[in-house]
């Protein structure tokens, strides 16, 4: 009998060590079946992020770098730049892409280097224990924001798709999420198209994926599921904001 | 090829080139913006990549991605820049890749101001960064040796998997002199498919490499730190580099001074010696490994009264010839902050104030 | 035996390319040089300088407060420098633009207008190069050949300034010698 399911060549068999509820997993199968699919995965390589997903050579079976905090779209130019031939992803949170690494990623987007970026968006700190991130929302309890955060003080969260698609260099930007099934094929549609315009030599791509984060949250996976899609979704508006076409 | 007039800071671009490496990232700093715009013009002669990043932070992260995934790479800067490239120096060192660094140094702290300084030294050889490691430090005193230590930086750098770290000043970068490319220091760049994540098919491997500096099993950091510590040992035995000058003379003075200053003083040991006084000097060529048992040798030679740390700073070196000298003579610090370089006469006159 | 040649005056006065090409001229000879130029804020439009040493030794400090000889180009740069000039040593000033002299009895002073010189060839900015060659000429710190030679090899890669910069070179070797 023909498999019609099956893990993709380019996950590992290791265990993830992430939280009951949380996308990476989910995000991380994305990207290893769109490796997969376009056939790339032996010229493929990673740059792993500071955040809950800094152990993402674990999972995805190719090469992979590790970036200090915000670093990746940097790392990524480097290699990009020196070995055109390999395809360049970088897996990057909020805090590490919308705060410390901002500079970076405009940088990067503006200049039109090829690789792909996966932008993971939990509105939160995940890794250090739940602080706040450019991205939380309006009232938002977290550990530094413990009375919710409040906007007259830290401003209103980023909106890192919006922003990128600003740029006048041409590239494709794009936001996705994967917080109900409806919503995960066209993420996968997305991130494959992503990786596809870099085989291509064509453009910058950065695909936002607004995801949760129960633990830190405080919420069960069911209703982080629940908050993500009443109060993130409809300020992180989901599609494309920019395509190269 | 003979000799041709150049600038250190373009000659140090070009001999980046001669020795094989054909990428650079930079971001421009006075006073060594000329390798930048050197090499804007010649890499993309010979093929090769240039690009201008959007902050020192970035570039460092450029050098650290292109190192490795094994290629051959630099970059060049000046104080406040290298401050800026620290956190990537501390990834690509934990990381053990190869990756080369030219710090044309200029006053501090600060903004300080862009004449020649040694203000750099202490960031230089105790590391710079977090973290517990070290660069191989080679200080050139003009610009003919700038050219043969950026052409030895590559295979050191190599050879180790750690970065070389090229320290200059404002002189040696903006001064012209005629310089050589030494053909006998070419080298081809080394097989890095056992560690370098250049790819699973370039390698025609089934393994996937991981270029990392995250350990968090104590007992694997720990390992890790000792093999770094057992490379700084094996450099200290098989790559420390100075020059001993006037140094088998019955000399009543013993100065240690390294690039720009080590000039001025060997014109001043030069004129002492006319006027019959005998002044040795330890020239330090790498400052990382630190020539600590040629200058205590030379330190305790009964003739020797005195040993003199003279180096464009507060007194930095100093600490590491007191740790040579070990108390067996005394040592005393010269010098200068500003970027007002000592003159030979300035030295002989301290020389002869010790004796 | 070591010299150094100070050069000095505004920036866009070819300051550093004089230097350059003494430079070039004393290797050429088979002599040791090193040539240091101010750089910084201070090269955008203010005083540029540059120090050429020259020796028959490698040189050891380049870094010298009393210069052996002074080609001055403007007013600041006279003031500032001849004062440090080694006694003996020769001070080409660019009488065209500098109505005060050295004010030193103890060097060979050489009032040259550069700048007219240059003017009357065609070119003001070939000043440089007349200097350059009064200095020379003056000086006989390489031999005129040599430094013909040089200007010419300089020049060669941009033809429409190579005719009157030699003629500069005649121009500032006549006006050393017609002064002595």
């Amino acid at each position: 009998m023909a498999k019609t399911f099956q893990k993709p060549e380019s996950l590992t068999d290791r265990y993830m060590h992430y939280c009951p509820g949380c996308t990476h997993g989910v995000i991380h199968r994305l990207v290893a079946e769109a490796i997969d699919e376009l056939g790339i995965r032996k010229r493929t390589v990673g740059i792993a992020p500071v955040g809950c997903a800094v152990m993402v050579y674990d999972y995805i079976a190719c090469d992979f770098q590790e970036a200090a905090h915000g670093r990746a779209p940097a790392m990524a130019t480097g290699i990009k730049r020196v070995r055109p031939d390999l395809i360049v992803f970088t897996y990057q949170g909020d805090g590490d892409l919308a705060s410390i690494g901002m500079g970076e990623i405009v940088h990067a987007a503006n200049r039109g280097e090829k690789f792909t970026t996966i932008f993971v968006n939990n509105a939160i700190y995940g890794m250090t224990g739940g602080q706040m991130a450019p991205t939380t929302m309006p009232g938002q309890k977290t550990t530094t924001s413990p009375m919710g955060r409040n906007v007259d003080e830290v401003g209103m969260p980023i909106r890192i798709a919006e922003l990128l698609s600003s740029l006048v260099t041409p590239g494709y930007i794009t936001r996705q999420t994967v917080i109900r099934p409806k919503y995960i094929l066209k993420a996968k549609e997305a991130i494959k198209r992503a990786f596809a315009y870099q085989v291509e030599g064509k453009c910058f791509s950065l695909v936002e994926v607004v995801s949760t984060c129960p633990t830190n949250w405080g919420m069960t996976p069911v209703e982080a599921v629940d908050w993500a899609e009443k109060t993130m979704l409809p300020y992180y508006r989901l599609g494309d904001f920019k395509t190269p076409e | 090829m003979g000799k041709v007039l150049m600038k250190g800071n373009e000659a140090i671009a070009e001999a980046a080139v001669r020795a094989g490496c054909l990428n650079y990232f930079a971001y421009p700093i006075t006073p060594q913006s000329e390798i930048a715009e050197y090499l804007s013009r010649r890499l993309p002669e010979v093929g090769g990549v240039f690009l201008q990043g959007e902050s020192e932070v970035a570039v460092g992260y450029m050098i650290f991605g292109a190192s490795g995934c094994g290629q051959r790479v630099f970059t060049s800067t000046s104080s406040p820049g290298f401050s800026l490239m620290s956190e990537a120096v501390s990834y690509i060192t934990g990381a053990e890749c190869p990756a080369v660094f030219v710090n044309i140094v200029r006053g501090g702290p600060g903004l300080g101001g862009i004449l020649p300084s040694q203000a750099d030294y202490f960031q230089a050889v105790k590391g710079g960064g977090h973290g517990d490691y070290h660069l191989l430090v080679m200080a050139p005193d003009g610009v003919q040796e700038a050219v043969e230590m950026m052409m030895m930086a590559f295979p050191l750098a190599e050879k180790y998997r750690n970065p070389v770290l090229i320290l200059g000043d404002g002189l040696i970068g903006q001064m012209m002199e005629p310089v050589e490319f030494p053909e006998n220091l070419r080298s081809e760049p080394t097989n890095k498919d056992d560690w370098a994540s250049n790819g699973m098919a370039t390698r025609n491997s089934d393994t996937p490499n991981l270029v990392k500096s995250l350990f968090l099993d104590p007992r694997a950091l720990n390992d890790h730190n000792l093999k770094l510590k057992a490379k700084y040992e094996r450099m200290m035995r098989e790559d420390l580099r100075y020059e001993a000058y006037n140094a088998d003379t019955d000399y009543q003075a013993l100065i240690v001074s390294f690039g720009t200053m080590s000039r001025v003083c060997r014109t001043a040991i030069d004129a002492l010696k006319r006027q019959g006084i005998e002044v040795g000097m330890i020239r330090p060529q790498t400052l990382f490994p630190f020539p600590e048992k040629a200058i205590h040798e030379a330190a305790i030679r009964p003739s020797c009264k005195v040993v003199l740390s003279i180096e464009l700073n507060m007194g930095q070196m100093l600490e590491d010839v007191q740790r040579a000298v070990l108390g067996e003579r005394p040592v005393h610090w010269h010098g200068n902050a500003g970027g007002d370089i000592p003159s030979p006469e300035d030295i002989m006159d301290l020389v002869k104030s010790f004796l | 035996m070591q010299r150094e040649v100070m050069f000095a005056g505004f920036g866009g006065q070819g300051i550093l390319l004089s230097g350059k090409i003494l430079a070039e001229a004393a290797m050429a000879e088979g002599l040791e040089v090193a040539w240091i130029p101010s750089y910084g804020p201070e090269m955008r439009g203010g005083t540029a300088y540059c120090l050429v040493a020259i020796s028959d030794q490698p040189i050891g400090s380049p870094i010298v407060r009393t210069p052996s000889h002074l080609v001055a180009m403007n007013r600041p740069s006279l003031v500032k420098f001849a004062p440090t000039i080694k006694p003996g040593g020769v001070i080409v000033i660019n009488s065209s633009i500098i109505d005060i002299g050295s004010n030193r009895s103890d060097v060979d002073e050489l009032r040259v207008p550069v700048t007219d010189i240059a003017k009357e060839l065609g070119n003001v900015r070939a000043a440089n190069i007349v200097a350059l060659s009064a200095f020379v000429a003056r000086s006989r710190i390489v031999g005129l050949e040599t430094f013909k030679n040089t200007v010419d090899v300089e020049f060669a890669k941009k033809p429409d300034l190579r005719s009157i910069n030699l003629a500069a070179v005649e121009a500032g070797i006549s006006a050393a010698l017609k002064d002595r």
